[in-house]
């Protein structure tokens, strides 16, 4: 069971990766065939596998990733 | 499935769309900020100051009064607010070439008046809305527009140390340096942040906040490539520590 | 307050208070000094705000930041520090920021002198900073006029929200002369300042933002639109002259502060060589009274354009004269200040003086 449930903000992606970088459990990746109207690629997760750190949005510039923890 | 908020977008910045370059740690930054002021109660109090350089769009980012300073004046105009409104939270957000280039006087003689107000110094060792020049800031060695074959001591002169300069003004009362490469860094940023604002709260006098940014574009580094070399060749220059916690009441 | 004697610069000083000046900033230079000295001891007095600034660019950067929290401003210099100032000013201009700055001319170019001068006429009428912007700017020629003006000059400049500046030389600055600080001010509705950067809790749902950037050029394009508006609107409002002597003169002397004094006597003396000569005096000069041009008798010989300097204003007589009149143009520049004799003597050697 997940501990945590990311909701994301595509439009305000610019695809920079730093969350996929800094996800301590790796399961973040950027979507190669999904662009957002700006034309970045937005992130996905493996959302089975999500701690619910929060680290990837507490390291996003740009407030993309609500963090839900799931109770 | 019961859910509990853990992570969202702070009240303190706008719905605005950052208008940074991906990866651009401005908007880290500016979360730290908006959320210090958040998380303090003041934001109905606070006029930030918005200085001229990539962050020049910044009073459209944070959910405060804002005034634009020209280039370099953001501390003079900081000055005047809280002088009028000393009861009011100041802030003024500014960058390497704003404050320690062309506005480094009145940078400086905010914190030796002891200005009640909050600067949020944000150090990326370049000029980036400009294109990428070098800043007084920039490495010895690097490469920008205006330094092509690498800044050199001779011709440039050495990186500035701002903070290392401030700390021996007796009106600061707090001044820290600190990064946001890392989750770490990010909230040991956030920490130092929202004191410095606590301590405007209290009336402690100047504080200051250096925080080393990050510049993908210009650096021509990736994003998460340019986090890297602010741990690996700016922290030795420009090194994390506490300069200053007076925590001396200003009264 | 019945009459006393008071030396300019303090008057200006006093008169920015009695005019609702809450906050100067300012930072010493001859010959102005004695305006944030007395300032420095009164405002401190009074629970205002003074600061003396690290610098001029400083200085009108804290008015600025004051100006747009809502307060009312002054600034005080001369020259040399104006023309460091010209930056703050066009952005103040920009924001539309109401403030009075005070110019207490002073020789140049460059460093210059600190004897009276009137060689910024171009640097406060077509501005020293960038883009198309006017400061509200008024020549006194007594002290007890610079009173006056000063403060109307604060609700001049929230009305129009600009900045507007009372512009003098050393001689009225450094000379004494009796003054009534109580002559009633022309009464103006001034609205709320709720565009001030004041906090959110002041004016809920709405957020204010003192700024002069304007990226989108169709926006900027659109502000400058508005700012012509304004500016149109102090030109049919604001616009002041004198005209002394002027029923039917054979020459007509267009002379400002200091020089208008300096006229007024040199007519006395042409009186007695039987020349009836007359003064345009602009109070205003920007809007500069063109309209005064077009009220000259049809016996006039020419105008005499005198000011302290090489020659600046004269440019504004000769498009408001529109070539009607021959034009002359007696000057001293460096601190020199012209003896009504010698004004006289070029009144009579018009021709001499002719400038083309």
């Amino acid at each position: 069971m997940p501990k945590g449930k990311l909701t994301f903000d595509y439009e305000k992606c610019k695809g920079c990766g730093i969350c996929v970088a800094f996800c301590p459990v790796k399961i973040m990746y950027s979507d190669k065939a999904t662009l957002n109207k700006s034309g970045y690629n937005i992130i996905r997760y493996d959302e089975d596998k999500c701690i619910g750190c929060a680290t990837c949005a507490m390291m996003c510039p740009d407030s993309v990733i609500t963090v839900e923890v799931i109770k | 499935m019961e859910l509990e908020m853990k992570y969202q977008k702070t009240k303190g910045l706008t719905d605005n769309p950052l208008s940074y370059c991906p990866g651009c740690t401005h908007g880290i930054i500016h979360k730290l900020v908006a959320e210090s002021l958040e998380e303090l109660g003041v934001l109905d109090h606070t006029v930030g100051i918005a200085s001229v350089g990539c962050s020049v769009f910044s009073y459209q980012f944070f959910n405060a009064d804002m005034e634009q300073a020209a280039h370099g004046r953001a501390c003079a105009v900081a000055t005047g607010v809280k002088r009028i409104h000393p009861d009011n939270v100041v802030f003024t957000y500014q960058g390497d070439g704003d404050l320690a280039s062309i506005g480094i006087a009145e940078t400086i003689h905010a914190a030796n008046r002891g200005e009640n107000i909050t600067v949020i110094f944000v150090n990326n060792a370049i000029y980036g809305m400009t294109g990428g020049q070098m800043a007084p800031t920039s490495l010895i060695g690097q490469k920008t527009t205006t330094s092509q074959s690498g800044r050199n001591v001779l011709q440039h002169g050495n990186p500035i140390k701002i903070s290392e300069m401030f700390q021996h003004i007796d009106g600061v009362a707090y001044l820290e340096r600190v990064s946001v490469f890392n989750p770490k860094q990010v909230r040991n940023a956030k920490k130092a942040i929202k004191k410095a604002f606590q301590y405007q709260i209290e009336k402690k006098g100047f504080t200051m906040v250096e925080i080393l940014s990050t510049c993908p574009v210009n650096w021509g580094k990736t994003p998460v490539d340019a986090l890297k070399w602010v741990e690996e060749s700016m922290v030795p220059v420009f090194p994390l520590q506490l300069f200053k916690d007076s925590g001396v009441s200003h009264e | 307050m019945a009459k006393v004697l008071m030396k300019g610069n303090e008057a200006i000083a006093l008169a920015a208070v009695k005019g609702g000046c809450d906050a100067f900033f300012g930072y010493p230079i001859t010959p102005q000094n004695e305006v944030p000295e007395y300032l420095s001891k009164y405002m401190n007095e009074h629970g205002k705000v003074f600061v003396q600034a690290e610098s001029e660019v400083a200085a009108i950067n804290m008015v600025y930041g004051a100006a747009g929290a809502g307060a009312r401003v002054l600034t005080s210099s001369s020259s040399p520090g104006i023309a460091l100032k010209q930056e703050g000013i066009t952005y103040i201009a920009g924001a539309q920021l109401p403030c009075v700055i005070c110019s207490v001319m002073r020789g140049g170019p460059g460093l210059g002198s600190i004897q009276p001068s009137q060689g910024d006429y171009n640097q406060a009428t077509r501005g020293g900073g960038n883009g198309d912007y006017h400061v509200i700017c008024f020549a006194p020629e007594t002290i007890q006029e610079t009173i006056d003006t000063m403060k109307e000059a604060f609700d001049i400049a929230d009305y129009y929200r600009n900045p507007v500046m009372i512009l003098v030389d050393g001689l009225i600055g450094q000379m004494m002369e009796s003054v009534d600080f109580d002559r009633p001010v022309k009464h103006r509705f001034l609205p709320p300042k709720d565009w001030a950067a004041t906090g959110t809790k002041n004016h809920p749902g709405k957020r204010n933002v003192i700024n002069s950037l304007y990226l989108e050029p169709k926006e900027l394009e659109a502000h400058n639109n508005m700012l012509a508006k304004k500016y149109a609107l102090v030109t049919q409002n604001e616009t002041r002259y004198e005209m002394i002597n002027m029923e039917d003169p054979d020459y007509v002397i267009v002379a400002y502060g200091t020089m208008s004094r300096v006229a007024r006597s040199t007519i006395e003396i042409l009186k007695e060589k039987k020349l009836n000569v007359g003064i345009i005096r602009p109070i205003s000069l920007w809007p500069f009274p063109k309209i005064a041009f077009d009220e000259i008798g049809k016996n006039c010989k020419g105008l005499l354009v005198t000011e302290m300097s090489m020659g600046q204003m004269i440019q504004d007589v000769q498009i408001s004269n529109r070539g009607r009149l021959p034009i002359a143009f007696y000057g001293r520049s460096g601190g020199i200040v012209p003896e009504p004799e010698e004004l006289a003597e070029a009144v009579m050697n018009f021709e001499k003086w002719r400038v083309e």
